[in-house]
């Protein structure tokens, strides 16, 4: 031991591990406190409102900034419902994207292929949100609002799905916006787990004679399913904050008279931005921080959900083995 | 073209800092609020800045926001698009004063219908975005405008999403000629829009009017002549169509009774002449200062403002103050103080 000659420097070493264990819990806890001090000022900003509303706030539909009468429901249910729509197209694809890369893409394409995705998750948002309003929007007002329309005349439930000025902006050309800024995230994260499945496991299967979507089914989802469920809740995450796009194609419009995919709507961060800056101090701002305390709520509730998910997933786990 | 660049760069650099540290040896001003007016109030401050060498800061954020923050003092000026009626003020501890008007117009985008053509009246325009005028071959427009072809396409209307001083002026004048407008909707700078897609800014709504056929919304004046929408006539209180310009503006503001207070809203002005939406920009200060210095730095420039300022507003397509509003606003700058009661000096 004391032939060592390193002892001088194993007591800088000391001290130095002790300063850093502090710095590192002290970070933990400054985020622990800047997430409470957060919740605490949203809570403070929204007391007027909800000291006026309640709960009631939660399912009224009215947003009246004139007669002072403020209600959540239509912006919950936009960002509920475009989130829900993105999710709906965006785990699919991505799911098929990352299923590509790893296990069928020729090795040449492998690296562009993968840089491109990961290049189009560093798309500025409010790009995503002109291109929506300027291209994207008529082309579906066109191509697909108005022959859906023609089909489903007359038929009840589905008709009212789809009707509305063709103008396309509303809660489907908002969902597929976000799905199409999404899907780089939920790829990337897929594509990189996929990847750390052994290969032994992998060839063992093949060699055992499965087809490569019994590989995936079987193999590489179980052993993925940890970061594949946290892949989809980053884009859902993102889905239920995403601002600017939105704003730019779901139209802003406060009224839920109809349940049609078509329809101007509006979502809790395009109210928001929209509102915040002209809103005069009073119930209107405190309705709108109102607004950003449900938000937070709903992103808290998803996470949640998400863990409970996985904590259910390894416990079945055990179950079987 | 590099060193070029590069020396251009040093250049900047130096005289940048020679200004900020001019500016530091003067006293800064700083002021937030409207929108609408930051171009103009950008382009005063900086020829303001050349003639003396003091500093404007202006930030565009908002008459809600500028409000706040000259409520809270972090500011020497604040801005606002809609007037505080006097109580309001009285219990601020505050006063206001115009500086520069504009008009709001409604545009249209349907096909073979040119700027200045489509003539509509406000309960017309009123009952469109109510929702009660659907079509725009309905009766009301037809009989207005008998020589145009209108067709037979649903009206799609679109307004501001995000609160603006621009929707203060319009739904100020759909309250004044629909009493149902008034009693359904009423007027602020957000309302409750019963029809409509909204689009931020004025950027957002013309992007909406340009692209979609047969739609119509507002705008600033300015921003429909710079990008050569189609504009309409309005029926003003007199009964005449009047073309929006910056005689129909000055016309409107002629209507208003300036001596008696600023507070005042120039929709729906008598006048032969008058243009129905229009509508002046509002600065904010309080009357007590704490910082005495810096509201007599305000107050020099907008004596400078009144007095070289109107060429530059009208570039901009903003109508100045007419004279005997601007003698009224100087005579009211008496009122500002600091702390010991002596009015601010500023000549």
């Amino acid at each position: 031991m004391s032939s060592l000659p390193s002892a001088p420097r194993s007591r800088t070493g000391a001290w130095f591990d002790v300063l850093f264990g502090w710095l590192a819990q002290g970070a933990a806890w400054v985020t622990l406190a800047l997430l409470a001090s957060i919740i605490a000022s949203l809570m403070v900003g929204a007391w007027p409102a909800i000291e006026r509303y309640g709960l009631g706030f939660l399912t009224s539909p009215v947003w009246d900034p004139v007669q002072e009468n403020f209600g959540g429901l239509v912006m919950i249910y936009g960002t509920l419902a475009t989130s829900f729509i993105a999710l709906l197209i965006a785990v699919p694809v991505s799911f098929g994207i990352a299923l590509f890369l790893t296990e069928m893409c020729p090795a040449w394409l492998k690296r562009p292929l993968g840089t491109a995705i990961e290049l189009l998750a560093a798309v500025p948002s409010i790009v995503y949100g002109m291109w929506g309003l300027l291209v994207f929007g008529p082309i579906l007002a066109t191509y697909v609002q108005v022959p859906l329309q023609k089909l489903f005349a007359g038929v009840p439930y589905l008709g009212a799905l789809v009707s509305g000025p063709p103008v396309g902006i509303g809660i489907l050309s908002a969902g597929i916006i976000l799905a199409i800024m999404i899907i780089p995230f939920i790829a990337a994260v897929m594509r990189d787990v996929f990847e750390v499945t052994p290969p032994l496991l992998k060839e063992s299967a093949y060699g055992l004679g499965s087809t490569t979507w019994e590989v995936v089914s079987k193999v590489v989802l179980p052993y993925t399913k940890a970061g594949v469920v946290g892949g989809i809740m980053l884009g859902l995450g993102r889905a239920l904050g995403e601002t600017m796009a939105v704003t730019f194609v779901i139209g802003n419009m406060n009224q839920l008279d109809t349940l049609s995919l078509f329809d101007a709507a509006n979502s809790i961060t395009s109210a928001l931005a929209n509102e915040f800056a002209e809103a005069a101090a009073g119930i209107h701002q405190a309705s709108l921080i109102y607004l950003g305390l449900v938000l937070f709520f709903i992103t808290f509730v998803v996470l949640t959900l998400s863990k409970l998910l996985l904590q259910q997933l390894k416990k079945s786990e055990g179950a079987k083995s | 073209m590099k060193t070029s660049l590069k020396s251009s760069l040093l250049g900047l650099a130096v005289s940048s800092t020679l200004l900020w540290a001019g500016a530091a040896v003067a006293q800064d001003v700083t002021g937030a609020g409207a929108s609408f007016p930051a171009p103009v109030y950008a382009k005063w401050a900086s020829e303001y800045n050349k003639a003396t060498g003091i500093k404007i800061n202006y930030q565009s954020v908002g008459s809600g926001a500028g409000i706040r923050q000259i409520d809270a003092k972090t500011v020497d000026f604040g801005a606002s698009d809609m007037p505080l009626t006097d109580d309001v003020l009285a219990k601020k501890g505050q006063v206001q004063f115009p500086t520069v008007m504009g008009g709001t117009v409604a545009v249209v985008n349907i096909k073979g219908i040119a700027p200045g053509q489509l003539k509509l009246t406000g309960t017309v325009l009123a009952d469109i975005y109510l929702g009660k005028i659907t079509k725009w071959n309905d009766k009301a427009i037809t009989s207005l405008n008998p020589g145009l072809d209108l067709p037979d396409a649903a009206i799609a209307p679109v307004r501001r999403a995000d609160g603006s001083g621009t929707t203060f002026g319009f739904t100020n004048y759909l309250s004044q000629v629909s009493p149902e407008w008034k009693e359904k909707v009423g007027e602020g700078t957000a309302v409750n829009w019963p029809v409509g897609a909204g689009g931020k800014g004025n950027e957002g709504v013309s992007a909406f009017v340009g692209r979609l056929p047969n739609s119509i919304g507002y705008v600033e004046f300015a921003y429909a002549k710079q990008n050569k929408m189609a504009h309409t006539q309005l029926q003003n209180r007199d009964g005449m169509f009047v073309q929006p310009s910056d005689d129909s503006f000055k016309a409107a503001a002629a209507g208003a009774d300036w001596n008696k207070t600023f507070f005042q809203v120039l929709g729906n002005k008598p006048g032969k002449n008058a243009w129905p939406i229009t509508s002046a920009t509002f600065i904010l200060m309080h009357k007590v200062q704490d910082k005495p210095a810096n509201a007599a730095q305000t107050l020099k420039f907008f004596e400078w403002v009144y007095k070289n300022g109107d060429t530059m507003a009208s570039d901009l397509e903003y109508v100045p103050m007419p004279a005997s509003v601007k003698a009224a606003i100087e005579k009211s700058w008496s009122q500002i103080k600091d702390a010991s009661g002596k009015p601010v000096a500023y000549k």
